[in-house]
């Protein structure tokens, strides 16, 4: 009964949904305003709609109902809580329904937090964001129903893939559709800007902190992904550069360049066609890699779908709003007035240069995931491209980025003085030095160029913390004065020298892993000893285990540093009960100098009861992650900033009231 | 600076580095791409010893042999033809006899690959798309799919 509630709440979501996609848009079209007030009201009853639909079909999983096909399919009995509940964005159709939650969420936020926008945007803006929630509601319904049933019903379901079954698992989906949808509010700002013709800097106040929340999830969900993938999968790798992982990077990555033209449309009303183009791209972008996972185009755990059918309606999805978007905009764009002058070294100089080597780099990664389906589609040939290929590509065109992210801040609005913002960098410059000296002397002999990547993040991390050092006038006035600075002046931009700090991190991270891993590989028998990036282990021997739900094979192994034991690592090798699958849980020893992770192999076959083991050792490689959560930190206090709250939309108003005479 | 000479930097700035990337597109295109044969066709086109291939199939029931230390050695078989792998490491946790795989290395003069690299994802059901593809081809499919529930 229950689940049938839930269906025919979809169904009515569907509904409300049509009448908030066609009402307002015609409203704000004859500038009805009881027509116009249509769109808060149904944003609000589509969430209620949709939560009842998504707490519906929770409930069928967490009570385990195998009538239901979907639950049958992905869930069992015997799993942990948490599974069970996850188990519902672990398939396709339970993931589609999230992605429906969560837009729906973003929609009923505009209208709550909408009350201050202007009366024809707000009601465009949740026409377009409506028109969405249409295909999508109607895409779960007509080809991906979870509420479809089984008669008669079986005693136990299937099972949940047992690598999905994990606590980051769990939390990555969401975070990343949190992420992907987030992009829909920006990209029905700018649809609704287009078909006003018009746009000015409270748009830009209105789009800038929800693009952030959005950024700030999808870097959160692709950390998650990629830490998940470096302790579930046992290769020791935390990024492949999987197609499955570009089509969530692409998103970030212009997102990211959205991040930042957007201040630029703030503080300087420049740049606005291009901001509007990039917040279509970035949206597109995102319904691009719904499709790509989604569709069964590319296989991977991530495919779920394996119905052309599916497939078919995603691609239509993709055309008619990208299309449609991009026509629109070719349409409109010429009604858009030109924002303010700069010159090219200047504060919008340095963000144009970001946007313009954040796209660059998003098309690189764009051709190496999708050549190989082009490819394949007209000429049959089977190719594969892999990290060679980014690294070669991605690689150099972030370089550039990297060395001039610290000179941005410097730079003043309009005309900057790169000189003035040198000098004022030489700290951070001499820290830099110092950590290519230091950099060399430890990793010596090694790879060359390494260091030189790792003093470029540290060159990141040092600009960023002598930003906020001349922010606060660190040195020049008392400590009390400093004081009261740090904590008084606006918090956006101490969330931007935070970002970056943890944009830094990362790159120390990644050079440092990339580089300086060590990897063994070799045959253990019980008391066998070995040694590894100063660490010697001695394996103790294997041993069988039962867990909730699954056997396992655990090793043990005693880890030493200088003479004193460490810890004792246990990686082991489990065979799961429903479906039965083997994994491997890799041993992990964090400790600041990186990662010591343990792989337990298969089992000779002959008698000697040796078995396969593999071990890695990951230098710094937490500073990735760390470096990940750091930039969502950051974002979290820009975001906190008090301009944003109050200030912006009673300001924005009166800003468009002015602007309506001059027209 | 007048906006015309803005805009001719700009649009240099934008084409300069369009074709930066153009060019190591490019060339990491040539350079870094890795083709997927099947044992079949790594016979028919003549591939060389040293270039750099995927070589995908099933594995060859009984061919699985645990030589000194961590190398292997198995049977990659599309069922027409067949090439022996060498391989020197863990395998992934799926790779079983029968079931589909793909590894990465190089054909040496006699004929024996050497694989670094060797692939069997993610889950139970899962067929690397190019053996599946390549196998469809030569007529040996036979759907791996999940089990569909009894309708009865």
């Amino acid at each position: 009964m229950i689940v049938e509630i839930g269906h025919f709440a979809l169904i009515l979501a569907l509904a409300v949904a049509l009448i908030q996609a066609t009402m307002p848009l015609w409203g704000a079209h004859i500038r009805d305003e009881r027509l116009m007030a249509v769109g808060p009201p149904a944003a609000l009853a589509q969430l209620l709609l949709v939560a009842i639909a998504f707490l519906a079909l929770m409930y069928a999983y967490v009570w385990s109902d195998f009538s239901v096909e979907n639950v049958y399919l992905n869930s069992h009995s015997a799993k942990p809580l948490i599974y069970r509940i996850s188990g519902l964005w672990g398939n396709h159709e339970g993931s589609m329904l999230l992605w429906i939650l969560t837009l729906s969420l973003f929609g009923a936020a505009v209208a709550v937090f909408g009350g201050k926008l202007p009366e024809t945007l707000r009601a465009n803006v949740l026409g377009v964001h409506g028109a969405i929630a249409v295909t999508f509601i109607l895409f779960i319904v007509l080809t991906s129903n979870p509420f479809k049933r089984l008669v008669p019903a079986p005693v136990e379901g299937l099972g949940l893939n047992p690598i999905l079954q994990d606590p980051a698992l769990a939390f990555h989906p969401p975070f990343l559709y949190a992420g992907y949808v987030g992009f829909s509010i920006a990209f029905a700002f700018a649809i609704a800007a287009l078909i006003e013709g018009r746009i000015d800097a409270a748009w830009a106040r209105w789009v800038r902190p929800w693009t952030l929340a959005a950024w700030m999830m999808l870097t959160l969900g692709i950390s998650m992904g990629s830490w998940w993938a470096y302790y579930e999968l046992g290769w020791g790798g935390w990024w492949f550069w999987d197609p499955v992982e570009n089509a969530s990077f692409m998103p970030w990555l212009a997102g990211t360049a959205l991040l930042h033209s957007a201040v630029v449309m703030e503080k300087r009303e420049a740049l606005k066609v291009w901001t509007i183009l990039l917040a279509i791209l970035t949206f597109s972008l995102s319904l691009m890699g719904t499709f790509l996972v989604r569709s069964g185009v590319l296989t991977s755990v991530h495919a779920f779908a394996v119905d052309p059918a599916r497939g078919v309606f995603i691609l239509g999805i993709l055309v008619i709003f990208i299309g449609g978007a991009l026509a629109l905009f070719a349409l409109r764009v010429g009604e858009l007035r030109q924002g303010g002058l700069f010159a090219p070294i200047s504060r919008e100089g340095s963000l144009v240069l970001n946007n313009l080597l954040l796209t660059t780099a998003c098309a690189t990664v764009f051709i190496g995931t999708l050549y190989p389906l082009a490819l394949e589609a007209f000429t049959g040939d089977k190719i594969s491209v892999g990290a060679p290929f980014f690294d070669a590509t991605f690689g150099p065109l972030m370089l550039p980025l990297l060395v001039a992210l610290p000179f941005g801040p410097y730079l003043a609005w309009k005309r900057g003085d790169l000189t003035a913002a040198t000098q004022r960098l030489w700290a951070a410059a001499a820290v830099t030095l110092l950590a290519i000296i230091v950099a060399y002397a430890v990793a010596y002999p090694g790879p060359w160029l390494a260091p030189l990547g790792i003093a470029l993040g540290v060159w990141v991390m040092a600009g960023a913390l002598s930003e906020c050092a001349s922010r606060i006038k660190l040195g020049q006035v008392p400590l009390a004065e400093s004081w009261r600075r740090l904590t008084g002046l606006p918090r956006a931009g101490f969330g931007m020298s935070v970002a970056h700090f943890g944009v830094g991190m990362m790159v120390v991270g990644i050079i440092a892993t990339s580089a300086y891993q060590s990897e063994r590989i070799l045959v253990m028998k019980p008391g066998d000893q070995v040694e590894i990036a100063g660490y010697t282990l001695t394996f103790k021997g294997a041993a069988p285990q039962r867990g909730p739900n699954y056997r396992e094979e655990v090793g043990l192994f005693e880890v030493e540093r200088g003479g004193r034991v460490v810890t004792n690592l246990t990686p082991s090798k489990r065979m799961y009960d429903a479906p039965p699958q083997p994994t491997s849980e890799a041993g992990i020893h964090v400790s600041w100098r990186g990662d010591l992770y343990v792989v337990l192999g298969d089992q000779q076959t002959d008698s000697s009861g040796g078995y396969a083991v593999r071990l890695y050792f990951n230098p710094l490689v937490r500073f990735i992650w760390t470096g990940a959560v750091v930039m969502f930190l950051g974002g979290l206090l820009s975001l906190s900033d008090r301009r944003l709250r109050v200030g912006a939309p009673r300001r924005a108003r009166r800003v468009r009231a002015a602007a309506v005479p001059a027209e | 600076m007048t906006r015309k000479q803005r805009r001719a930097i700009l649009i240099l700035a934008c084409v300069g580095l369009l074709g930066l990337a153009s060019i190591l597109v490019l060339f990491a295109l040539r350079d870094s791409i890795v083709f997927f044969h099947t044992p079949s066709e790594v016979a028919e086109k003549g591939i060389e010893a040293g270039q750099r291939f995927r070589l995908g199939g099933l594995v060859a029931e009984g061919s699985v042999r645990r030589g000194e230390g961590a190398a292997v050695e198995f049977a990659v078989t599309d069922t027409v033809k067949t090439i022996s792998v060498v391989y020197r490491g863990v395998l992934p946790d799926l790779f079983r006899e029968g079931q589909g795989v793909v590894t990465e290395g190089r054909l040496d003069p006699s004929g024996k690959f050497h694989a670094d690299t060797v692939l069997a994802k993610h889950d139970e059901n899962y067929m690397p798309p190019e053996v599946a593809g390549a196998l469809k081809d030569k007529g040996v499919w036979q759907h791996m799919g999940k089990q569909q529930p009894a309708t009865n």
